[in-house]
């Protein structure tokens, strides 16, 4: 685990904010919000570039900071005169540091979930955790939540500090950061933003923050619901119908991790990446025999929820498999609600229990 | 509005009830402003749920795709066109279907409103041709033609061409409507400024797919895009493949498309690939006097051929 430090409270201006940042590009590659289009996203800040931080949340999450869509893991090349021919050599994974500016606190805390999956004892992915071990995560805490936020029911909340190393507050040109670990304690550093600040408004602004949110989930329930009841529940039908099954919402997720591995050969030079999947695809799970064991919709509609809300929360003995950052609430173009679908599955009460 | 969503309910409940259909494809009330959910309802005190307003954008055409129950379906003038295309494509029969005709009036651009106000949503309402918007303490009235999605702007079949019950009159049309203005600025724009344009208009394509599944033409039981042997397409986010995709997807549409808007809708990013299909629709109209969809008796332009068909091309 990272490095707890003593709580510390610094004061940045609005000057030494950009200058902080254009200290540290010397040392860290640095990601923040940016416009795009009409939306912002992640991207990596060129120099002297700042963050946008005076608007809601990205449309699209910040785990492509650690987990891009398309991912290089080796190379290799065909041309037999080359003596490493046809081997399969690593991508340096061992790159600059890099900080994570202005992520929210539900995306921080994605990573805490995700991080289970990727940083597990028996199978380290090392093309996740290098990455994200080399990250430092400047959050922004979130003073005015959208609508479609509901962190607080999920664990979270605007102010949390959970997966951050520093986390800022703003009002006005006058930036707080709270510096939480080690590592955020370095980046401070490095950026010379040192002036301690008079008085410790987090708590207080937490408070009013967490009054915004209005949206929520109950998960309550289903800890205690048979997975295979929730299963075959005569729900799915319904959930799924208007479903499109395109990546809509397992794209913009924080907390969606699956990928699939290609090989792309331009002459004689190729690459072993993997890119972002998406168990809404048929193909996702189209086996080599041409079998599909989940050839309808509605089967893929009902994996993508059962994962978040019930399998996840049973493997980890955790809370669920989501943040409540309300994307997938947004952007799903017929609009189906994780938030609803979760209230059906902890109200379900199968006709004849099983157990 | 009000009165379309009553019509709909009494004729779906109708249906249903005298065992017409086994079901009706409709849509009911979204958690969001300006969201509906395409649904279907079995049951005749279900039909209840079913709704109507500005915010019915999706095409509901691609729910029909080789399905065999009888069907009771709530179309405008796009779906209609899309069920005779479904029709001409042997995905669905006309004997199966009774299609309840909406005359449209034009459905809402949620991120042309979202981008409009500066404050969040809380509810929308929709009052004659106004469309006033309300957030936490604020409010901002629009004019409908304001806020309408791009291709409702210049529709000219809001009325179903084909139908079996009518929930109201017909709604005029706007015949001097300019389709085409839009294209023709592309058209103008030398190679490499064309370039550019397509290069910006498809920079920040996530590859989910949402166009392709909302988009009723796209029912292939395997896209070439998932097509794995031979691989067509790469999978990455490389450009080139990005725009191989948009632009076969396009020409797998020409003479199909009813520019219902599906598409851009849908999109998460806010792509307008309708630039595309817009473009061959154009050229169907003036190559082959083709509009999709408008009857089931014609053969669509590139399933047929006839030898007073344009040939300039050929050189």
């Amino acid at each position: 685990m990272k490095g707890q430090t003593e709580m510390k409270i610094i004061k940045i201006k609005k000057e030494a904010w950009g200058q902080g940042l254009e200290k540290l590009q010397s040392e860290f590659r640095l990601f923040g919000p940016v416009a795009d289009k009409d939306g912002f996203e992640f991207k990596e800040l060129a120099q002297g570039q700042l963050p946008v931080m005076d608007l809601g949340n990205t449309r699209l999450s910040a785990k492509s900071t650690v987990y891009p869509q398309t991912q290089v893991m080796f190379n290799y090349t065909l041309d037999e005169s080359k003596e490493d021919h046809h081997i399969m050599k690593e991508v340096d994974l061992n790159g600059q540091p890099q900080a994570v500016i202005g992520l929210r606190p539900c995306d921080a805390a994605s990573f805490q979930l995700v991080k289970r999956n990727f940083d597990n004892p028996e199978y380290p992915d090392p093309f996740w955790v290098r990455p994200y071990e080399q990250s430092t995560f400047v959050g922004l805490a979130c003073d005015n939540p959208s609508p479609t936020c509901f962190c607080t029911s999920v664990g979270g909340g605007p102010y949390s500090e959970n997966g951050l190393d520093v986390l800022l507050s703003r009002e006005g040109e006058v930036i707080l950061a709270k510096v939480i670990t080690e590592k955020g304690e370095a980046l401070a550093k490095a950026a010379g933003w040192d002036t301690d600040a008079d008085e410790n408004v987090f708590d207080e602004r937490r408070d009013a923050a967490e009054k915004k949110i209005t949206a929520k989930i109950n998960s309550d329930q289903l800890k205690g619901k048979n997975a295979n009841d929730l299963f075959s529940a005569p729900i799915w039908e319904d959930i799924a119908f208007a479903c499109l099954n395109c990546g809509t919402c397992t794209y913009s997720c924080p907390t969606c991790w699956c990928f699939d591995i290609q090989d792309e050969v331009k002459g004689t030079e190729g690459k072993r990446m993997r890119n972002w999947d998406s168990c809404m695809y048929p193909l996702f799970t189209l086996e080599g025999s041409g079998h599909n064991p989940r050839p309808v919709k509605e089967m893929r509609v009902r994996q993508r929820f059962m994962h978040k809300l019930k399998y996840y929360p049973d493997k980890y003995d955790s809370d669920v498999q989501c943040v409540g950052c309300g994307r997938c609430i947004d952007l799903c173009p017929v609009n189906i609600d994780i938030r609803d679908v979760c209230e059906t599955m902890n109200n379900y009460k199968p006709l004849k229990s099983e157990s | 509005m009000l009165t379309y969503a009553e019509k709909i309910r009494e004729l779906s409940a109708q249906l249903l009830r005298e065992d017409k259909v086994d079901m009706v494809i409709g849509f009911r009330k979204g958690s969001l402003p300006m969201s509906n959910e395409p649904c279907m309802v079995k049951n005749p005190g279900d039909a209840d749920k079913l709704v109507w307003d500005s915010n019915c954008g999706v095409n509901l055409a691609s729910y029909l795709t080789d399905r065999k129950e009888r069907i009771g379906i709530i179309a405008k003038g796009c779906d209609s066109r899309n069920i005779n295309t479904h029709i001409i494509e042997n995905k669905i029969k006309r004997e199966q279907l009774t299609i309840i005709g909406v005359p449209c009036t034009g459905m809402i651009d949620k991120r042309k409103v979202s981008n409009s106000v500066d404050f969040d949503i809380i509810e929308v309402i929709e009052e004659a041709d106004k469309v006033i918007v309300k957030g936490a303490g604020s409010e901002q009235t629009f004019d409908k033609k304001e806020v309408l999605r791009k291709n409702c702007e210049v529709c000219i079949h809001p009325n179903p061409v084909v139908y079996d019950e009518m929930v109201a009159e017909k709604v005029d049309i706007n015949q001097d409507v300019d389709r085409y203005a839009d294209v023709r600025e592309v058209e103008e724009m030398d190679s490499d400024d064309r370039w550019q344009y397509f290069e910006d208009l498809l920079s920040n394509c996530i590859r989910c797919y949402a166009c392709r599944n909302a988009c009723p033409l796209c029912y292939c039981p395997t896209c070439f895009v998932d097509e794995s042997q031979p691989q067509w397409l790469g999978k990455s986010t490389n450009a080139t493949d990005t725009r191989g995709f948009h632009f076969l997807r396009a020409y797998h549409c020409a003479g199909r498309c009813t520019d219902c808007g599906s598409c851009e809708t849908v999109c998460p990013m806010g792509i307008n690939m309708r630039a595309f299909t817009k473009k061959l629709e154009k050229d169907c109209l003036e190559n082959f006097e083709w509009q999709a969809g408008l009857n089931t008796e014609q053969r669509p332009p590139l399933d047929s051929f006839n030898p007073s068909d344009p040939d300039a091309f050929v050189k």
